[in-house]
């Protein structure tokens, strides 16, 4: 164990989780009032994994996200201004109301566009890596995605060019046991995600997923590797949503006692009494404050005009 | 002729896959950030591609920008998608296009949304090559897929059939903003195409200095002004050579227009010509349900029907799986013969 971080490191975790935890609660009840179209899939429960890794990154290091991507986007630095704009449909979303919830994410704070489709990201992060090593920076690429894309061929060709090419890249899988409602035990017949990683010679780890400061170890020392050019690793963070897979999931297909065993192990409350009490208030009010003014934002900010529907197919 | 043209040097002619090689030489030493990458094409040793487009590169760029990946296709088209999302400007190789349908996700659903669902945030700079046409490979490496992608927004699709055009365009494609897939047809490479091509020659004059063919932009390759033909890569030969017999024996004066790209189409120069001829033949070795060709016909059909004399005809690979013998090859594919009938039966 490394030692415990400084203060405003601690601080900074627990408020980047917090900020994930409530926009995530917020869109919920938005949703059902009617004010945000489309579907959501949510990031309750798993917000230890973006924060603890995204602490490890530079801004200029970049990530690919998943269908799920609120706690990424946020993590990694798009305002929630932008993101509660982006699920609303308004031009001043961070994706001009063109990506929606499925696909938030901003170059200029070194996320791509989450891709939405499970597996695609696992590809197309090579491509991330690649332009670093030929370009010769230290810049880093972290691929975020879930047990579900482990069984996609993507998975398989992205991690063994990533490995046999030593490239900046650190793949991050968020285990949270189901791929929608599939046990993750009912196709894979190997318990821990990690474990595939010798199949391509790159070193995996299992680590608690339900613990930001661990994430945070595991992914300073895989950013380090990549960074120093000793290329990927495989992190399998274990953790859980606490909310269905999308918004219209009862989660028939969890037990209870699971459901309330993990939410034992929720990762904001384990962090809190490391602050001073008094900063933990202090940065509660920051956050409800910082997500009303979002959603403030967002319901004042214009429709995405129809005349732009038909732009930005080419560049 | 004049004694300064007698001392002029005789022009240049290359094939196709020499002027393609020229093209991808000429950008990678213009801009750092053009790379190649795909399946067998910097192997010390091996064959430079499929093709042998990238013999010779590896010598004069090195194998940092020459990334030969394993058999992943799928990883060839993410990786390229990743890196021109970075403004990196790949140059992707897909050894043959069947394989495209292995990597359409990153094609598909990536390279060609990226931009716009980004908010024109991301730009994916991307060209992938890949070679089309039956050569008796049978069903799985002969087939002319173009019209899958023609059917994609975001996509930009070019179909190269002479060695003039294969450079210029294949240098505006790796200028190109936007993913743009350069099909070219793998009995068109050679100086004479393949004994199956007919024995053609293929190679044309080709600039030793730089030029672009703009993307988006027909080309009228044979004017005439009894029936317009459009064709492309091996089916635009058949339909060239179509058109001189009907000349010759029939006195039928045809145009033929070669696309070059059929994403965006120049919708124009094809209906300037049926405007003059009205009448349309159009013809792909793509097969006949829901390729090109039927889009080229809805599209006269919409700006230029009373232009019409006579019905709109296409001639295409009937709807098969491409065989792999010889005989039943040439049963599928446009002939020469089949594309003169198509003509004939305008004329009546």
């Amino acid at each position: 164990m490394q030692p415990q971080p400084d203060p405003g490191t601690l601080a900074a975790l627990y408020r980047q989780m917090l900020l994930i935890r409530r926009f995530e609660e917020t869109v919920y009840y938005l949703f059902l009032e009617g004010e945000i179209p489309g579907t959501l899939h949510q990031y309750q429960g798993q917000e230890a994994v973006a924060v603890g890794i995204c602490d490890t990154l530079r801004p200029t290091d970049w990530i690919t996200s998943t269908h799920r991507p609120h706690g990424h986007a946020l993590a990694k630095g798009v305002t929630p201004r932008a993101a509660m704009a982006e699920l609303y449909g308004k031009s001043t979303g961070c994706c001009a109301g063109k990506g929606g919830s499925m696909h938030l994410g901003d170059p200029a704070v070194g996320m791509l566009p989450a891709l939405a489709i499970v597996g695609a990201g696992n590809t197309v992060v090579t491509g991330l890596g690649l332009a670093f090593q030929l370009r010769r920076t230290d810049q880093v690429a972290v691929c975020f995605f879930g047990d579900g894309a482990t069984n996609e061929g993507a998975f398989h060709e992205g991690m063994n060019f990533a490995a046999v090419r030593r490239l900046p890249i650190v793949f991050v899988c968020e285990n949270n046991l189901y791929g929608a409602s599939t046990p993750f035990a009912a196709v894979s017949a190997l318990t821990d995600v990690a474990d595939r990683a010798a199949a391509y010679g790159i070193p995996g780890h299992v680590v608690d997923g339900m613990d930001v400061l661990a994430v945070r170890e595991a992914g300073a020392a895989a950013v380090a590797a990549a960074r120093g050019g000793a290329g990927p690793t495989l992190l399998e963070c274990k953790t859980y949503r606490f909310v269905g897979h999308s918004r219209s999931d009862a989660r028939g297909y969890r037990a209870d006692e699971e459901e309330a065993a993990w939410r034992e192990r929720d990762p904001i409350p384990a962090l809190r009494p490391a602050l001073a009490p008094e900063l933990a208030e202090e940065i509660e009010r920051e956050v409800e404050a910082t997500i009303e003014d979002a959603v403030e934002f967002a319901r004042s900010s214009p429709d995405a005009g129809p005349e732009e529907a038909l732009t930005d197919v080419y560049a | 002729m004049s004694t300064h043209e007698a001392a002029a040097p005789p022009a240049r002619r290359l094939t196709i896959g020499e002027a393609l090689r020229e093209a991808i030489a000429e950008e990678m030493r213009r801009d750092e950030s053009v790379f190649l990458i795909g399946e067998d094409i910097g192997i010390e040793g091996g064959f430079g591609g499929a093709f042998g487009v990238y013999l010779g590169l590896p010598e004069e760029f090195g194998h940092d920008r020459i990334v030969d990946t394993p058999i992943s296709e799928k990883v060839i088209a993410g990786a390229a998608v990743g890196a021109a999302a970075l403004g990196m400007r790949p140059i992707a190789d897909m050894q043959y296009s069947d394989f495209l349908f292995e990597c359409m996700d990153e094609l598909v659903n990536q390279a060609a949304k990226l931009r716009y669902m980004s908010g024109g945030k991301v730009s994916v700079p991307l060209v992938m090559r890949a070679p089309v046409g039956a050569s008796n490979r049978g069903a799985q490496h002969g087939q002319s897929p173009e019209s899958y992608f023609a059917h994609v927004p975001g996509l930009k699709v070019v179909c190269v059939s002479d060695a003039y055009n294969a450079k210029g365009l294949l240098k505006s494609a790796v200028r190109d903003d936007n993913p743009v897939l350069v099909f070219e047809h793998k009995l068109l490479y050679g100086s004479k195409g393949r004994e199956q091509a007919g024995g053609l020659d293929l190679t044309a004059e080709v600039p030793e200095e730089e030029y672009l063919v703009p993307l988006g932009l027909a080309v009228v390759k044979r004017p005439g002004s009894d029936v317009t033909l459009v064709a492309t890569h091996l089916a635009l030969y058949r339909t060239l050579a179509a058109a001189d017999e009907l000349a010759a024996e029939e006195g039928i004066d045809c145009e033929v227009i070669d696309p070059l790209t059929l994403l965006p189409l120049d919708a124009e120069t094809i209906f300037a010509s049926v405007r003059k001829t009205g009448r349309l033949v159009i013809v792909h070795e793509d097969t006949l349900t829901g390729g090109w060709g039927a889009e080229v016909a809805a599209r006269v059909a919409e700006e230029c029907l009373y232009d019409l004399e006579a019905p709109i005809r296409r001639v295409a690979s009937f709807d098969a799986p491409m065989p792999s013998a010889p005989s039943l090859e040439d049963a599928i594919v446009p002939s020469v013969e089949r594309i003169k009938a198509a003509v004939r039966e305008l004329r009546d």
